[in-house]
């Protein structure tokens, strides 16, 4: 049997005389199961599977559920039907939701802090992450109502229309999460994809997933809508496939580096001309791990043409 | 009268366990079905679909672009079933008709003052009769419900014989709107009435109401049927309408049918789904198997 890693001292059992354990002296910890987030409901894998989160010393953290193809495909249902509130709220009230995420996480911080400490994070690297975790949050949550004025534009027109550009979210969004990072890389994808109005269906780190985890239960207490955000654990391997050809999947960030994956992406993603990104270099650490145009990578451009009168000689001219 | 011999009394319709009923149709949804099997269910389903539009905005553009879907389901997948029928209001008889042509799909029409049903007799058979004139292959009629909670079965059996003759060659299905019946021994004893009464089919539902169509109710209605045939040797149609849009729900129902009636039934002429957005699902779940690729609604027609 795996040895489960606890927070208290190691628990003494005893033994009769016939080897059999007797009521041990401790209470035992009552350990969390570690489910996925969808729909704003935590399900276990719709196939039964699980797969143990390790730490370096080869210790079992928790069981951790192996997602399937048809949890992706649930998923996905969730994330469609929930696009449409989502991307109607206003822009405050979004920016207001976003915020409110970061009010629970540094409710839970020392959750967090202890959780990457088992994944093996130092002390300083963990209470960092959990800090600029936060900090992110924040920062999408200031951008939510800022980011059209930058992206839009009014466009000189040669006939007597109001013309104007302005962006819109793209639809429901499939990541696949940096997988060096239990937190912060998975906060840093997923805040700007709703921050601009998107819903998401996104895999873990499959090294540290219980982060992720924990961090749908902080959605889940912070006025999110369910389906907004669903987070599955597995393998990338086996899920990426589905995440790059859903026909119902509007664009898809893969954030790793593996050229074999990279290909794939690209060409099953051609079915439907979902939009690729990647971000397959970028340190969340540093400053360049947050910034508007990560908004913008997942909103489409769309152009109105408004006639106006021309009353009176006026020109259409600003 | 439509069977010969003496009537039963409506009264003494066999009573149905409700947690019995239940849990035997939850054992329905239990059933694997996959691949090829799978494939040949949903192909099914879709060619005893009745496309349904009853809608109060209803224009006969929409009635046309719903015959075209009927025609077209999914022309991307070849060789797929048409839909069984286009079911309208009998005001759209005429130009579902013409837009069908000779597809051999047939046109239904809920006639009868529906969905309330609550019109004088000689109303409900000047509907009937105008939506058979207009064209219509099916005749969708509502039983009386509040007649029917006051005890007066012999007016609820007298206005479907009376509708059923009206009918003349148009089959005709009876509405039971079991949502209404609140009770399975309810709709136990609508099921005999209107079986004995000259229903070719019963329905469930107008779709109206909710709870439209449940599995628990279908089965109700299905042993009833099932009783009737042993009794009188003569087949009834089944079709349970309203709430069932889902490919995997269908499926479920197939499974029912089968195990409950056999495989006389299973077939368009004995069983029909009444769905509008069924269709859709059914298709994606058939590109699905084909392409191994999940399917988006952005790429099929609007329902």
């Amino acid at each position: 049997m795996a040895k489960v890693l606890t927070n208290t001292k190691k628990i003494q059992v005893h033994l009769n005389g016939n080897g059999k354990e007797q009521v041990p002296a401790k209470r035992l910890n009552v350990l969390k199961t570690y489910k996925m987030y969808v729909g704003g409901q935590f399900p276990r894998s719709e196939s039964g599977r699980y797969y143990p989160a390790l730490n370096k010393s080869g210790v079992t953290l928790a069981n951790i559920c192996l997602g399937s193809r048809k949890d992706f495909r649930d998923a996905m249902v969730s994330a469609r039907s929930a696009f449409s509130g989502w991307s109607a709220r206003t822009a405050f009230n979004r920016s207001q939701i976003l915020y409110r995420i970061a009010e629970m996480l540094e409710g839970r911080r020392a959750q967090f802090i202890d959780e990457l400490l088992q994944q093996d994070v130092p002390v300083k690297q963990a209470e960092t992450e959990v800090s600029l975790s936060i900090d992110r949050l924040v920062y999408y949550s200031g951008w939510c109502d800022k980011y059209q004025q930058i992206f839009s534009s009014v466009n000189p027109v040669a006939c007597s229309h109001f013309n104007f550009s302005v962006p819109e979210p793209m639809g429901v969004i499939s990541v696949v999460a940096p997988q060096n990072s239990g937190l912060l890389g998975l906060v840093s994808v997923i805040a700007p994809v709703i921050a601009g109005g998107n819903t998401c269906v996104v895999l873990a780190s499959s090294e540290k997933p219980m982060c992720a985890v924990t961090f749908g239960e902080v959605l889940n207490s912070s006025d999110l809508p369910g389906g907004v955000v669903n987070i599955l654990t597995g393998k990338v391997k086996e899920l990426a496939p589905y995440f790059a050809d859903h026909m119902d999947v509007n664009a898809a960030l893969y954030c790793e580096k593996e050229e074999a994956t990279i290909r794939m992406f690209k060409e099953k993603s051609a079915l439907n001309v979902k939009r690729i990104h990647l971000y397959n270099d970028i340190n969340w650490f540093s400053e360049e791990g947050q910034s508007p145009y990560f908004i913008f990578d997942f909103q489409e451009i769309k152009t109105t043409w408004h006639p106006i009168e021309n009353i009176a000689g006026a020109k259409s001219g600003y | 009268m439509a069977v010969n011999g003496t009537l039963p009394d409506f009264s003494f319709s066999p009573h149905v366990d409700q947690v019995g009923i239940e849990e035997r149709a939850s054992r329905f949804t239990k059933r694997s079905i996959k691949n090829e099997t799978k494939v040949n269910g949903l192909k099914l389903a879709l060619n005893m679909i009745d496309l349904t539009t009853l809608e109060g905005k209803d224009t006969d553009g929409k009635v046309k672009q719903l015959c075209y879907k009927a025609m077209h389901l999914h022309d991307v997948y070849g060789g797929l079933p048409t839909v069984a029928a286009v079911c309208v209001y009998p005001s759209m008889v005429r130009v579902a008709k013409q837009a069908l042509g000779n597809s051999g799909i047939k046109v239904a029409a809920v006639a009868t003052a529906f969905p309330s049903g609550q019109a004088p007799r000689d109303v409900k058979i000047r509907d009937t009769k105008f939506a058979v004139d207009e064209g219509a292959d099916e005749i969708d009629m509502v039983i009386s419900r509040g007649k029917f909670h006051q005890g007066e079965y012999n007016f609820v059996f007298d206005e479907i014989a009376a509708v059923k003759e009206a009918c003349s060659a148009a089959r005709l299905k009876v509405i039971l709107e079991t949502g209404e019946l609140v009770t399975y021994d309810k709709v136990r004893r609508a099921s005999d009435i209107a079986m004995y009464a000259g229903a070719d089919f019963i329905k469930t539902s107008t779709g109206k109401i909710s709870p439209a169509a449940t599995m628990p109710v279908t089965l109700v209605m299905l042993e009833a049927i099932r009783d009737f045939y042993y009794k009188t040797g003569k087949k009834i149609a089944m079709k349970p309408a309203g709430g069932i849009s889902k490919a995997k729900l269908a499926l479920h129902y197939l499974v029912m049918l089968n195990e409950v009636l056999g495989e006389e039934w299973m077939n368009n002429e004995w069983f029909r789904f009444g769905a509008s957005s069924l269709a859709n699902d059914i298709l994606m779940q058939l590109m699905k198997q084909k392409t191994g690729v999940y399917q988006s609604p952005d790429y099929f027609s609007i329902d």
